[in-house]
């Protein structure tokens, strides 16, 4: 049945309460947030990847965000703000109530079908979520005990100066591996959260999502490889 | 055919709600492939009698897979290792001599243990009262194809329709997320049209209730599809989720609360 009768917009706050307060109002949120960031996430790795194409070109790039339109940046800063914030208490909350509705656990469960990908949503995304900070503090708050040298406006310099850092390169390395999985199972899974995925014969096979995923994270990690190799410096 | 096999049985024990669990070890001795899992049980139990000691306690009642009482998780897997079937439709062929099988009984909190594996699976009935109904008068039996359904739709409706209610779907899910049960229910009656006036509102009571009743939430983790034995397609639970989203925007909040039917 697809007709759908005459609609009536009827939100209101009582509504959006129980909305909220439900598990399925929670999972909705957190698809939506989620559409968000993967939106940036793509967005920030096309970007990355003028580092490629010189310092000029790159340093011109971090001038247009940060000083040329900058109201936009804000603007799209707040609403990343506003959507990882959402995202992780969604989270959290589905995360407790999951693990009081099990209260004694099984002796023995094998996961049948379930992917790695999906068992790691959560401390995956506590370790993203603390990447965040430290790659913020890092190439945007400019935090000295993160990297030293770090100089405001010569962005291209500052991403050379990290990633000289075998250290650096490696933890960023496994941060994207984790935003792998993240997107393998979240750009899969939300389609599903807000019901409009169609009716699949195998509804757990995954191919858009996984090129998404790839891409964004090749991309990603490009860039300190490029540094670490020395295409980049 | 080949012969009789010894397996290790090690079975959760519980004397009643509030009472203490534990392992306990069993040796399941000339079992014959041909047998049900649940026959194994009963010569389990028929040997227990005979040496006064009180049988396990399982839930059971058709014994042809379609009453969805009989579920337990077996080795790791809700209804044991064979695909698409339940506990009563397992068979010893699927075991080998000298196994050691692990026999517990659904864990969620909204699933108080009663004794040994037979759990109190009354929320599921509390679901359904919530909304996986249709609340009009329907009279004597009309004629078969007297409201007219789309073939896709018809099966789709039944493919959810075929849900027993045995509660795999929370036995399996890492989060004991009852959503494959309840998006069947909602989906069964969701996809025919006399079931259009309620849809939407439907989808609200029924999630509301589940989220009540203390199951955890849905993360997709598709455990829940392979654990079914009648094989109800996740695509059920990104259905309730549309139904629930538009609802959410839709529904009028309910005024009349007392007397209205």
């Amino acid at each position: 049945m697809r007709r759908r009768r005459g609609f009536v917009f009827a939100p209101n706050l009582g509504n959006m309460r129980k909305f909220w307060d439900s598990s399925v109002g929670k999972k909705v949120v957190m698809g939506l947030t989620g559409l968000v960031l993967v939106g940036f996430v793509i967005g920030h790795m096309a970007g990355n990847l003028q580092i490629f194409m010189g310092m000029e070109r790159y340093n011109a790039y971090a001038k247009l965000l940060q000083e040329d339109i900058i109201e936009v940046t804000w603007a799209v800063r707040i609403a990343l703000l506003v959507s990882v914030v959402l995202h992780a208490l969604s989270a959290w909350q589905l995360t407790r109530r999951a693990w009081a509705a099990r209260p004694v656990d099984y002796a023995l469960r094998e996961a049948q079908v379930s992917t790695y990908a999906s068992r790691t949503m959560r401390w995956g995304g506590v370790f993203l979520a603390l990447f965040i900070v430290v790659h913020l503090g890092q190439f945007t708050l400019g935090w000295k005990w993160l990297l030293p040298e770090f100089s405001r406006g010569a962005a291209y310099g500052n991403v050379v100066l990290a990633f000289e850092r075998p250290f650096w390169v490696v933890f960023y390395l496994v941060a994207m591996f984790f935003l792998l999985l993240h997107l393998l199972h979240g750009t899969w899974a939300v389609l599903r959260t807000l019901g409009v995925a169609k009716n699949a014969a195998e509804p757990l096979a995954r191919r858009i999502p996984v090129i998404i995923a790839l891409l964004v994270t090749v991309g990603f990690s490009l860039v300190p490889l490029g540094v670490a190799l020395g295409v980049v410096r | 055919m080949s012969g009789t096999m010894n397996i290790t049985l090690k079975v959760w024990r519980q004397a009643g709600p509030t009472a203490l669990g534990k392992f306990e070890e069993y040796t399941a001795r000339d079992v014959s492939p041909e047998m049900s899992f649940l026959e194994m049980l009963d010569v389990v139990n028929e040997k227990l009698v005979m040496a006064g000691k009180e049988p396990i306690a399982f839930d059971h009642d058709c014994r042809e897979g379609i009453c969805g009482m009989c579920g337990m998780m077996i080795n790791g897997a809700a209804h044991g290792p064979s695909k698409l079937t339940t506990t009563c439709q397992l068979h010893m062929r699927s075991f080998k001599d000298g196994d050691q099988l692990t026999i517990e009984p659904w864990r969620a909190k909204a699933f108080p243990v009663i004794r040994d594996l037979v759990v109190d699976r009354s929320p599921l009935d509390r679901i359904i009262q919530a909304g996986g109904f249709i609340s009009v008068a329907t009279g004597s039996p009309q004629d078969a194809n007297a409201i007219p359904i789309g073939k896709p739709d018809a099966d789709e409706s039944m493919d959810a329709a075929a849900c027993i209610g045995c509660g795999a779907c929370v036995a399996a899910c890492p989060n004991a997320s009852v959503s494959l049960f309840t998006a069947a229910k909602i989906g069964h009656l969701g996809l025919l049209p006399q079931g259009q006036p309620e849809r939407y509102r439907r989808a609200l009571k029924m999630v509301a209730q589940m989220d009540l009743e203390g199951f955890g939430g849905c993360t997709l983790f598709g455990e829940c599809m392979e654990a079914c034995p009648k094989g109800i397609s996740i695509d059920f639970i990104k259905r309730m989720h549309g139904d629930f989203i538009w609802g959410a925007i839709s529904e009028r909040p309910e005024k009349a609360v007392l007397g209205s039917g």
